[in-house]
């Protein structure tokens, strides 16, 4: 579904990613771990497509196609689904007239009927009970005022009204009181699927144990220094990042 | 400079798309303005003598007066023995039936997707249209007549109803009040009237559609609105205006009257040519719209969406002279390319109780120049008088200005002012996070500006609403907008 190839991309004459590799199939879950700074929001940002990030040097698949040369709104249809570190706050703009418009969107371009505004509550209705999202957040505007974890909260809400076939979670587990934690968590788990793959970049080990992932990688200092499965996450749990400085030295030789 | 703000300013280079010229043979009169002129114009309209010479009183009047300049606007001096007084449809035609209005005309409407089959099929809306100078069509009438409402162009007002014309004109803006105003009281050629009896709801919103039409016309409406004593009216102003070339003058004055608890509210959807990315064209709108709540308990508001017009000049304004009497001003104000707006309003409290809202939406995209200026006055003896103030402006880009210039006059210490002002950007954060989920960069800034201005949308009725988020989208596809 998704082959990085040795993706370099900086932002203000930065390097932050230094040669990216990675390769997604349907289905699989992918864990990214790695300490502060080392690029892991830069790497979901290149892969949505924001702008600001210049890719310096490789390429991106994604379903037989160049996704480098899609516009970021065309990846969103495309399937794409990027739940945001920080989601932004629109004022004026209610939580259900982004989703609707959105969802319109991305089934415009593939080809499907839009969804009129019954047909539409319905769905949402469904997908509320996913995330025990409290109904009084959908009318107001999108993550205004929301709380931390209200807003994370909210992007899988989105996520799950969307049906990304690749979903890529930026730190959502941050911010999540225990509870709030289970219930993204089984939300996510719901979603997941055989022709689904998710991404999710985490720094705890605790939101793996929930979502267990297939793969876990460690990104450090803008390249992936360790691949492995669940285990990795503990050790790293136990560890830490340091004992990786040998690693990353072994990847670069 | 990030793809984004190129795309921005892609959209915003689109082209006006109500820019057309229709047709319709115009008779005019020659440019240049004197006594003559305006004794032919009031001879044209078959005018009372009472109006030929308040005509002509403001005439001198205006002689001794300079065009103001403390506006923070630019514009080449604008020659006013250049311009034609008048220009009239030269069919002159029944305002029974549609089928007798001039074909292009229709035509023209219908491009504007306003068409008067549509409006009075869909809304109910009575519809008098003011094409150039004259009035074309005219409907419900009859339905309105049944109420006692009085709703026709200012020419048969003048004729049919001159006690209330003679009564009212220039009751709320004197023919002395301001350069431009003074120079409507001499040379108005049409517009509308208004009165709403004693006790009676208006049943349905006025509207008129006002068009500018033949070239190098100047244009100068006139509208009175009268609410009697316990009446209410809601009245909807929309325009939008063909590509032009040369500057057009148009300087608008609005008079309302509301009597002891009475009601008006007013909206304008205003979409005049705005003139190319270049700044090449477009509509000097210099409007002086003004009401005076004179009764106790009075209400008076203001709701504007501005989009068009090369400069606009404008600030609605509320005497709140009746005790306990209410004056609201919601705008939206957009500025692309080379446009430049300086609008706000005045409340100025003269009763108790009274009480003023003001929220003020500026979005400036482009090159262009957006201006907040608004007044809040307190008399002496305006006991416990209120005043809310936003005023708030979004930028889009980084070559447009935004400026808010708030006086306040505040001479009786029972008073309670408050003020809040915002500048804000559009965030490329908020266009990617939209990106994201699908929307592509047009629609994001439509959405995030209509979010931005959902207070001043839901002043409007539900149907205004609609096409004015739509205009919006529009002029933001110029400016963003
Ligand atoms: N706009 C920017 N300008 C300059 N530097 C930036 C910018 N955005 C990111 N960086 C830098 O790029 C590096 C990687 O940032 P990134 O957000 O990808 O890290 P991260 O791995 O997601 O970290 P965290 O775990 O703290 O979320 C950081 O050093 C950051 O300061
Ligand atoms: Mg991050």
């Amino acid at each position: 579904m998704l082959q990085i190839k040795n993706i370099h991309a900086s932002i203000e004459g930065k390097e932050i990613l230094k040669g990216i590799n990675l390769k997604v199939n349907a289905g699989e879950v992918h864990a990214i771990m790695g300490p502060n700074g080392s690029g892991k929001s830069t790497l979901a940002q290149v892969l949505a497509g924001r702008q600001e990030y210049e890719v310096t040097k490789g390429e991106v698949i994604y379903n037989n196609k160049d996704l480098l040369s899609l516009s970021p709104e065309d990846r969103a249809r495309e399937g794409i689904f990027l739940a945001f570190q920080y989601p932004i706050e629109i004022p004026g703009v209610s939580n259900t007239n982004l989703l609707k418009t959105a969802l319109n969107e991305i089934r415009k371009y593939n080809g499907q009927e839009e969804l009129d505004a019954m047909e539409f509550l319905a769905l949402l209705k469904s997908k509320m009970k996913l995330v025990e999202m409290d109904q009084s957040l959908l009318n107001r505007a999108v993550n205004e005022g929301f709380s931390g974890g209200e807003k994370k909260r909210n992007e899988i809400l989105q996520m799950a009204v969307l049906e990304p076939k690749l979903a890529i979670l930026d730190e959502t587990d941050s911010g999540l009181d225990i509870d709030a934690l289970r219930i993204v968590a089984s939300g996510v788990n719901k979603l997941r699927s055989e022709d689904r793959a998710i991404i999710v970049v985490t720094h705890y080990q605790r939101l793996l144990n929930y979502i267990v992932p297939d793969f876990v990688h460690v990104l450090y200092n803008g390249r992936i220094v360790k691949s492995g499965t669940k285990e990795l996450a503990l050790e790293l749990e136990e560890k830490g990042y340091d004992w990786l400085k040998d690693q990353k030295e072994l990847v670069m030789n | 400079m990030s793809t984004e703000v190129n795309q921005i300013e892609e959209l915003a280079n689109k082209e006006y798309k109500y820019g057309f010229v229709s047709d319709i043979e115009a008779e005019s009169f020659p440019s240049g303005l004197d006594e003559d002129i305006i004794r032919q114009l009031s001879e044209i309209k078959k005018e009372p003598e009472f109006m030929l010479e308040w005509r002509l009183k403001a005439y001198k009047h205006w002689l001794t007066m300079e065009e103001p300049n403390w506006a923070n606007i630019k514009y080449p001096p604008i020659d006013y023995q250049a311009i034609s007084y008048y220009s009239a449809p030269k069919k002159k035609p029944a305002k029974k039936n549609l089928d007798e209005v001039d074909p292009e005309l229709l035509r023209t409407y219908e491009k504007l997707g306003i068409s008067l089959e549509e409006q009075k099929v869909l809304s109910g809306v009575a519809v008098d249209a003011v094409f150039d100078s004259v009035s074309v069509a005219t409907t419900f009438k009859s339905k309105l007549a049944e109420l006692g409402i009085i709703f026709c162009s200012m020419s048969d007002a003048i004729q049919n109803h001159p006690e209330l014309v003679k009564k009212y004109l220039g009751s709320v803006v004197p023919y002395t009040d301001n350069f431009f105003a003074t120079l409507n009281s001499a040379v108005f050629s049409d517009g509308s009237f208004v009165y709403i009896p004693k006790g009676v709801r208006c049943p349905m919103e006025l509207s008129t559609y006002f068009r500018i039409n033949a070239a190098n016309t100047g244009q100068f409406e006139r509208t009175l609105i009268i609410a009697d004593e316990g009446a209410y009216v809601s009245y909807l102003e929309g325009c939008t205006a063909p590509m032009r070339d040369e500057n057009q003058l148009h300087a608008a004055v609005v008079e309302l009257v509301a009597l002891d608890n009475a009601q008006i509210k007013y909206s304008t959807v205003q979409n005049w040519y705005p003139g190319d990315k270049n700044g090449i064209g477009g509509i000097y709108n210099f409007v002086t719209k003004r009401g005076a709540c004179r009764g106790v308990n009075s209400k008076i508001s203001w709701t504007q969406v501005e989009t068009g017009s090369a400069i606009t000049w404008k600030y609605p304004s509320c005497l709140l002279i009746g005790d306990n009497s209410i004056g609201e001003f919601y705008s939206v104000a957009v500025t692309n390319n080379f446009q430049q707006a300086d609008t706000g309003t005045k409340m100025i409290h003269m009763g108790k109780n009274t009480r003023s809202t003001i929220i003020s939406k500026g979005i400036s995209a482009g090159k262009s120049n957006n201006s907040y200026r608004g007044q809040v006055k307190i008399i002496k003896r305006a006991d416990n008088a209120r005043n809310f103030s936003q005023c708030d402006s979004l930028l889009i880009g980084d070559k447009c200005g935004a400026h808010t210039f708030p006086y306040l006059d505040i001479n009786n210490p029972s008073a309670q002012i408050e003020h809040e002002a915002t500048t804000s950007k559009i965030g490329e954060d908020q266009i990617f996070y939209l990106n994201q989920r699908g929307i592509s960069t047009e629609d994001a800034i439509g959405m995030i500006v209509n979010g931005y201005c959902k207070e001043v949308f839901k002043e409007l009725p539900m149907e205004f609403a609609v096409e004015a988020q739509k205009l919006l989208s529009v002029s933001l596809e110029g400016s963003v907008g």
